[in-house]
């Protein structure tokens, strides 16, 4: 065992008195789903003992485990409770989850982004399940006048050898709640591991399966209204006058009125990312009703003044422009190859790569293209607000309730305390759920009713106001000797609005010269962190060029990435590479070695890519087969690593699903827009990846190094695109550097 | 304004509705069946598949003056205790990941399995090809649908 001292959320685990049997009720509350199910009943307990912040067990042993972050689909509401329950020692069957409400006294970091729930709540979570077992195995001790050195648990039960007694944690739970909590704890060595490394399925399966209300968009209260928004249809356009006398008279409609979303002049932070901000909005019985009226609201509308505003932004200011003007595709486009050919900034600089591309005997060249993505969750986005005039009762699907709980505060005047969020489980995320206006919107729209509303985004506002996923270039330039040596290697990347670049990632550290360069094209189209951001387009960018790279230097793409791994191991070329080159060719051998690279298979063809962001490895080959002269995606193998994998069916099922997101959107999708307006609104414009197109197989392996676990919510979209670029040009002979490759270009305006 | 009377998974329900009114937000808004979920609005996505008598049919442009007499199932109908083979194969695979898009999958795959109890790949990729799943569990839903068959 590991002995650990106590210091992480340490205010997690200060004792709480013992709770009556009321307590049970109050993760209960918000739907009838959260209610435990008739077999969960039979065993629910008279009384809960609350143990910490984290969990509670009943006199009989029943334990509940609060799953503190956001679920989006990433599993964290089965696998984080995995992590106390092996900690606590517990059998797994008498376990019951429940979402923890927003709580920052209590719970650190409530947040779904950036794949980081496992990897910060790794402490945590272990800290509450330990502290816990510790507690009921003093309260035993005591209670049978032994020393608790002697005291073990196994599968919620305490046992003492020598004197053969032993308890069930439900029998302990009452004085359990009573001990004070230890300053030191010892961990389970992971060889003793029960729980973490075993296939739990999905703590919420049955009730998803059956229907049972779990989402945003499900949740009812008494006297509730529907409330939806009329938005500019372009960017660069916004409210000039409405004319609602039609709309207002129709059946059950209750009012209709504009809001400013934002008030001019309060503090904002990142995640107040907003679109447009004056907003007409509808207000009625039923969301047909509010529907039909929204179609009835004629609306005039004028284009936007320039402007620059700082916004706050983790510690520092973000210089935010949005010029005016309605934009196009094709212009984005020019702008973006004009700003590639022009000065940029200069990000990483190794060696002298500008002298080594004077003496290059070949230069490779090669530009590459991504446009606006739409989050497109599958649940459009929408929140329940009943705000009174001392308090905010605010409930639904929202990545980032500790910071919007700041936002609310500030826009409805009432005190943090006052703003109550709860989390439901989100109908997808992908990062569009960090930006939540739409929980503001609902907010002021409550407050302005004096009414518990719901506001509910129809799939066309959902997709025509913006949060895009910013539309990418990246030109890559490698300089080779004349017999074929790499001497430098150069990335020049931008976009609308932002950059991509990740400077020091590989293959930063691997090259004796070696420059990155950045750029942006100012844009009043809205962007916003989407699955992987910025890895989403450059993996794919990078992965392809080393692909061509390693053809034109005549080796083979998987030896050429471990080659310039072993360097950047033995002898890195500067100091802030960001990945370690062991771990990144440790994938691709495992790769090499599972897929049986280089054998020849009769008709297919492979592509490979590595590619390492949000701290865990990929490595991913793409098998395709033609047929009528179409891509057919036969299977894509994945080695990863993402440390010790706690949950292997979920994680599995992350990773597949990472896959077929980046060859669905590499493939398929786009955001295109004319005089600023997008021109796709709905699933029958804006293409998803289907069944059809699926990979026909997916194998997933785990690189197996028991290192502290990190997450898998992003890093398996990013080199997918890559991979695939790659087989396509085996399969066609052609290289394929725009996104979408599969959608004819002529159709994307 | 009329009055409706639906036949929904096995009991009668009477509503007093717009008629034009999708069944989608007659089950959602009117009888507090929030399975059945909203995702497009045209069609395009699946999220809203119910069963109208025994096909596959999408709630969110079905008006309600066009269901008549016939039978009306959702996923909280698809069975009793939720132990339909589809149901039960799902949670067998673990298809979920967010969970939004699979009632309409399941909904989908039950009416497949009911017109042909042992379809080959090209068939479950045909029939499922119009539910759309954000998240990409597709590989799995394929899985989920062959043990089902197994199990009818």
């Amino acid at each position: 065992m590991t002995l650990v001292k106590i210091s992480h959320g340490r205010r997690s685990f200060i004792k709480s008195s013992a709770l009556a049997g009321g307590g049970m009720m109050i993760g209960f509350s918000w739907l009838a789903s959260c209610k435990p199910t008739p077999e969960q009943l039979l065993t629910m307990p008279k009384e809960w003992f609350k143990i910490n912040g984290f969990l509670k067990i009943g006199e009989n042993g029943v334990v509940t485990i609060m799953s503190p972050n956001p679920e989006i689909g990433q599993n964290v509401k089965t696998s984080m409770p995995m992590i106390v329950a092996e900690e606590l020692d517990v059998d797994w069957k008498y376990v019951i989850v429940e979402q923890a409400p927003l709580d920052t006294s209590i719970f650190n970091r409530q947040l779904a982004g950036g794949s980081q729930s496992i990897r910060h709540g790794w402490e945590g979570l272990r800290m509450a399940g330990v502290t816990a077992r510790q507690m009921l195995k003093e309260a035993a001790a005591k209670a049978w006048g032994v020393p608790v050195s002697e005291i073990t648990t196994e599968a919620s039960m305490i046992h003492h050898k020598n004197s053969g007694k032993s308890a069930g944690y439900g029998e302990m739970a009452s004085a359990a709640a009573n001990i004070e909590v230890p300053k030191e704890v010892k961990l389970k060595e992971i060889n003793e591991y029960k729980i973490i490394g075993t296939s739990r399925n999905n703590v919420d399966g049955q009730k998803i399966v059956t229907g049972k209300p779990l989402f945003g968009l499900d949740y009812k209260k008494e006297g509730m209204l529907v409330a939806m928004i009329v938005h500019p249809p372009a960017f660069g356009l916004k409210l000039k006058s409405f004319d609602d006398a039609t709309a207002k008279a129709m059946p059950g409609i209750k009012d209709v009125f504009k809001i400013d979303v934002y008030k001019e002049g309060d503090e904002t932070q990142w995640c107040d990312t907003i679109s447009f901000n004056e907003l007409v909005v509808v207000v009625g019985n039923t969301t047909w009703e509010v529907m039909n009226a929204k179609k009835a609201i004629t609306c005039e509308w004028e284009q936007i003044k320039s402007k620059e505003v700082e916004v706050p932004f983790f510690g520092s200011t973000m210089k935010v422009t949005t010029p005016a003007g309605l934009e196009n595709t094709e212009d984005h486009l020019a702008k973006m190859i004009a700003a590639s050919k022009s000065s940029a900034t200069v990000v990483r600089k190794d060696g002298e790569p500008e002298a080594a591309f004077k003496k290059a005997a070949t230069i490779l060249e090669r530009s590459y293209t991504a446009p606006f993505l739409a989050h497109s969750t599958l649940e459009p986005m929408n929140f329940f607000a009943h705000v009174t005039a001392d308090k905010a009762e605010l409930v639904g699907p929202i990545q980032t309730p500790e910071f919007m709980e700041k936002s609310a505060s500030t826009r409805l005047g009432l005190p943090l305390e006052k703003i109550d969020i709860q989390m439901t489980r989100m109908g997808g995320g992908f990062g569009r759920r960090l930006y939540g206006h739409f929980l503001i919107e609902a907010a002021v729209i409550s407050q302005k009713m004096n009414a518990p509303i719901k506001l509910i985004y129809t799939r066309e506002d959902d997709m025509t106001t913006g949060i895009y996923r910013p539309a990418y270039h990246a030109t890559y330039r490698a300089a080779l000797d004349e017999n074929k040596n790499l001497l430098a290697f150069h990335v020049k990347t931008g976009g609308v609005p932002e950059s991509s670049l990740s400077a020091n990632r590989f293959p930063a550290g691997a090259v004796d010269n070696y420059l990155a360069e950045e750029w942006t094209v100012v844009s009043n189209v809205s962007v916003g962190a989407f699955r992987a951001p910025g890895s989403n387009f450059i993996a794919g960018a990078e992965q392809s060029f080393l692909d061509e790279l390693a053809e034109t230097m005549g080796k083979d793409p998987i030896d050429l990435r471990l080659e310039l791994l072993e360097k950047a191991k033995t002898s890195p070329v500067g100091k802030d590479n960001d990945y370690e080159a062991e771990r990144y060719a440790g994938v691709l051998q495992l790769i090499k070695e599972k897929s049986g690279w280089g054998k020849d298979l009769a008709g297919l063809h492979r592509g490979v890519a590595a590619y390492f962001c949000h701290n865990t490895y990929v490595a991913q080959i793409v098998e395709i087969e033609m047929k009528d002269n179409a891509p057919i995606i036969k299977k894509v193998t994945a080695a990863v690593d993402c440390g010790l994998v706690i949950n292997p069916v979920a994680a599995t099922n992350l990773a597949e699903g990472g896959i077929i997101d980046g060859i669905g959107h590499g493939s398929y999708s786009a955001i295109t827009l004319k005089d600023g307006v997008p021109q796709q609104n709905n699933f029958n414009t804006y293409r998803l990846i289907r069944h059809r197109e699926a990979p026909k197989e997916i194998e997933v392996h785990f690189v197996d190094n028991k290192k502290d676990p990190t997450g898998l919510g992003e890093p398996l979209n990013p080199p997918v695109i890559g991979a695939l670029a790659n087989a396509l040009y085996k399969a066609t002979g052609k290289r394929y550097y725009d996104q979408p490759f599969l959608v004819d270009p002529k159709l994307m305006g | 304004m009329a009055t409706f009377n639906l036949k929904i998974n096995g009991t009668t329900k009477t509503v007093d509705v717009d008629p034009t009114t999708p069944l989608l937000w007659v089950l959602r808004d009117h009888l507090d069946m929030v399975g059945t979920k909203f995702g497009c609005g045209i069609a395009s996505c699946g999220a809203c598949t119910i069963h109208l008598d025994n096909t596959a049919m999408r709630a969110c442009v079905l008006p309600i003056s066009a269901v008549g007499d016939q039978k009306i199932t959702t996923i909280e109908g698809l069975s009793e205790s939720g132990d339909h083979p589809v149901q039960k194969a799902w949670l067998e695979h673990d298809v979920p990941q967010c969970g939004y898009c699979q009632a309409g999958q399941i909904m989908t795959a039950a009416a497949l399995l009911k017109e042909n109890a042992n379809p080959s790949d090209e068939e479950i990729e045909s029939a499922m090809n119009g539910n759309l799943c954000r998240c990409g569990t597709y590989t799995r839903i394929k899985a989920a649908v062959k043990t089902a068959a197994k199990n009818m």
